[in-house]
């Protein structure tokens, strides 16, 4: 049952990148002859060593990644823009060489690195089914038999007949994943493909990618959806610059990847701010800190300068984010029934919105503050991007040490839980 | 389809290469078929167009050629014999211009998708094909016309269209893949074409070719072809001459095997660089 499906070992793809040189050559013939020497030998022997030419790079988009897989698993690969997930895939789909090292692997391969592959926009979209599929790997009898389930799937019965340049870009991109989706391959490669349509057809994707998974099919599954990633992965491989840096437990990986990005977020503002200065975390005793105990108070302190000018109606917003940037909490002077707002501003100094118990569970946040208001006549808008980070540790807000941590959602809440009824021992 | 252990190698080649040719033989046909499809997509008269076409073309030559230029006909009706030639022709010249092209119009293909690479520019022959048939439809309908009937040398005619479309193959391998690399060949293709139907029997027979010259314009593959072909389809008192015709045959053979191999061997960097 799980037998290895993928070996790979060692595997490198290296490309040349040219550069431009200035020109060496002046006259025409020199040109002319150095371009024939050129053509001849590289149509003779496509294969030759390259000379060292100053004029040309080698670059290794993958080097040295080695991993297996086993059978039923589905493996989700991460790792920033230009870390190799796609040229990793491509080789592992044959459509491009490894310049190096070796890969097995045992089954039919299904690979989807592009929504619509082939689609041509003059055919109908049933006849683009038939050549999508077909071009998929899937028999002419096999998309005969699936193709009620792929209409129905991309709901576009009503549209089979037209040529599919006339589709919406929602309807193109449904139709083309619900023949994407109906593949039956051993091993499926999938790439990034999941983030399209609407939200309503998303969530029908992911469930479709669960199905595939839950049948026992073997994935490898490249997104920057850590969301989805959580969803449907049983681990995970974390690409960087071209070499694996990290293996294993979905949780522990996507952290370890997000603080990756967020080290390379500086914390100064990055566009000069017109009044706020920078924002802080000040705890219960006062002092500036970036970790606190969930469930603690404390406050955000904004600094603010405002030279030689008036700010009237000011208005402050705080957001805090986790690292995939969804948004936990919002704290706001125009909050409940009533705007608050400065009437008056101007000078340096700070703001604080001052917090009896901050119920955000343990994790690393974002926080990003804005400032609205008029000055002289009309109005105006400023704002810090990630102008600080809190740490929330672990506390005994629960009465025991033991806490979720922010993955499970953002809110601490006590609760009580009760059983009525039948038979039972209480909790 | 049953699983199958695959090991791919750094360096090695792919010995499952014809293995896989089978197993995608349907997208011979998907190709084929959307090209052909794409064709007449929004046109008034669509499929009727793949008639008209060398009906229009069969008519100028006659017209040209045979009236104005009042070049030799050996006794068989002169439409005949310009379409008993233009019919090969036509399929190599069209096969030619669509293959070479065929590699680079995929590039969508060729970068997202696997499947052997050789499927491409053997479905634009297809599509040629297609329209060569469809062109042979209109020889018979001549033939009738002028009451002329082919000899028992009709026989050979199956395996000279296997010679045109190895002729046709060999070439357009060889163009597909270089194009890819060096985008030059998209301009010297049509001038090929265009100077190949001035040099091939197409409009005049082999017979006004001086005897000291005919194994030198041999060269041209298509000449023996053609040749054959009129051979073939004319009979009466139509003669083949047997030196040229090897020669011609032995390019085609020339050209296949080493189309193959080069378009095998570069075939791997194709989506590196298209």
């Amino acid at each position: 049952m799980s037998d290895t499906i993928i070996q790979v070992e060692n595997l490198g793809k290296k490309y040349i990148i040219s550069h431009q040189t200035p020109g060496r050559y002046t006259a025409l013939r020199d040109v002319i002859a150095d371009k024939t020497k050129k053509l001849t030998r590289n149509i003779l022997s496509p294969f030759r060593k390259i000379e060292s030419d100053s004029s040309k790079e080698e670059f290794w988009a993958l080097k040295e990644v080695s991993f297996e897989v086993k059978q039923g698993e589905v493996i989700g690969i991460i790792g920033r823009n230009g870390a190799g997930k796609t040229t990793l895939l491509k080789i592992l789909s044959r459509i491009t060489e490894p310049t190096a090292g070796r890969f097995r692997l045992k089954g039919r391969v299904s690979s989807l690195l592009e929504v619509g592959t082939g689609f041509h926009p003059e055919l109908t979209g049933r006849e683009n089914i038939f050549l999508n599929g077909a071009i998929l790997g899937m028999g002419k009898a096999e998309i005969k038999r699936k193709f009620d389930e792929i209409v129905a799937f991309a709901e576009i019965e009503k549209f089979l007949d037209t040529p599919v340049k006339r589709y919406s870009s929602g309807m193109y991109v449904r139709l083309a994943f619900a023949v994407a989706a109906h593949l039956e391959p051993e091993i499926l490669l999938v790439d990034e493909v999941l983030s399209v349509g609407d939200a309503a057809f998303q969530k029908k994707c992911l469930g479709k990618m669960g199905d595939v998974s839950r049948e026992g099919r073997t994935v490898l599954f490249v997104s920057h959806n850590m969301g989805a990633v959580r969803q449907l992965c049983s681990s995970i491989i974390l690409l960087d610059h071209g070499r694996i840096v990290g293996a294993g437990s979905v949780g522990s990986l996507i952290d370890q990847y997000l603080r990756g990005i967020s080290a390379s977020y500086s914390s100064s503002p990055e566009t000069p701010t017109k009044f706020l200065r920078a924002i802080e975390f000040i705890d219960s005793s006062s002092h500036k800190v970036d970790s606190i105990l969930a469930g603690s108070g404390g406050s955000f302190r904004v600094h603010y300068e405002v030279d030689g000018d008036v700010l009237t109606n000011v208005c402050v917003t705080i957001a805090v984010y986790d690292l995939t940037g969804i948004k936990a909490v919002q704290l706001t002077t125009d909050h409940a029934y009533e705007k608050l707002t400065i009437e008056m501003l101007s000078g340096k100094g700070y703001i604080d919105c001052q917090m009896d118990a901050i119920l955000l569970t343990p994790g690393q946040y974002r926080v990003n503050v804005a400032f609205d208001g008029h000055k002289g006549n009309g109005a105006f808008h400023d704002g810090i991007v990630n102008g600080c980070q809190l740490t929330v540790m672990p506390s005994d807000y629960f009465g025991t040490i033991r806490m979720k941590t922010n993955e499970e959602g953002f809110v601490l809440v006590r609760q009580r839980w009760i059983v009525e009824g039948g038979s039972h021992n209480s909790f | 389809m049953q699983s199958s252990d695959l090991v791919i190698e750094a360096g090695r080649t792919e010995r499952q290469y014809w293995k896989d040719l089978w197993r995608y033989k349907e997208l011979f046909y998907f190709l084929a078929w959307r090209d052909i499809l794409v064709r007449y997509k929004q046109t008034a008269i669509g499929i009727i167009w793949a008639l008209l076409r060398p009906l229009l073309i069969m008519i100028v030559f006659t017209i040209v050629f045979g009236r104005l230029a009042k070049l030799p006909s050996e006794g068989v009706p002169y439409p005949i014999l310009v379409f008993s030639a233009m019919l090969p022709w036509q399929f190599f010249s069209n096969a030619l211009s669509e293959s070479s092209n065929s590699l680079i119009g995929n590039a969508n293909l060729i970068s997202k998708v696997y499947f052997p690479r050789l499927v491409i520019p053997t479905s634009s022959v297809i599509v040629s094909f297609v329209d060569f048939v469809i062109s042979g439809v209109i020889l018979l309908g001549l033939m009738v016309w002028y009451n002329f009937w082919p000899s028992w040398r009709l026989v050979a005619l199956p395996a000279l269209i296997a010679v045109a479309f190895a002729a046709a193959m060999g070439a357009g391998l060889w163009i597909s893949a270089m194009n890819v690399q060096y985008r030059d060949f998209r301009y010297i293709v049509p001038f090929v074409v265009q100077f190949g139907l001035y040099i091939s029997p197409v409009g005049f027979s082999s017979s006004v070719v001086p005897e000291k010259w005919r194994l030198l314009y041999s060269l041209n593959p298509m000449v023996g072809v053609i040749d054959g072909f009129r051979w073939a389809l004319l009979g009466k008192d139509t003669m083949l001459h047997v030196p040229g015709f090897l020669l011609s045959m032995g390019l085609v053979a020339f050209l296949l095997v080493t189309g193959l191999w080069y378009f095998r061997k570069t075939e791997r960097t194709f989506a590196d660089v298209i």
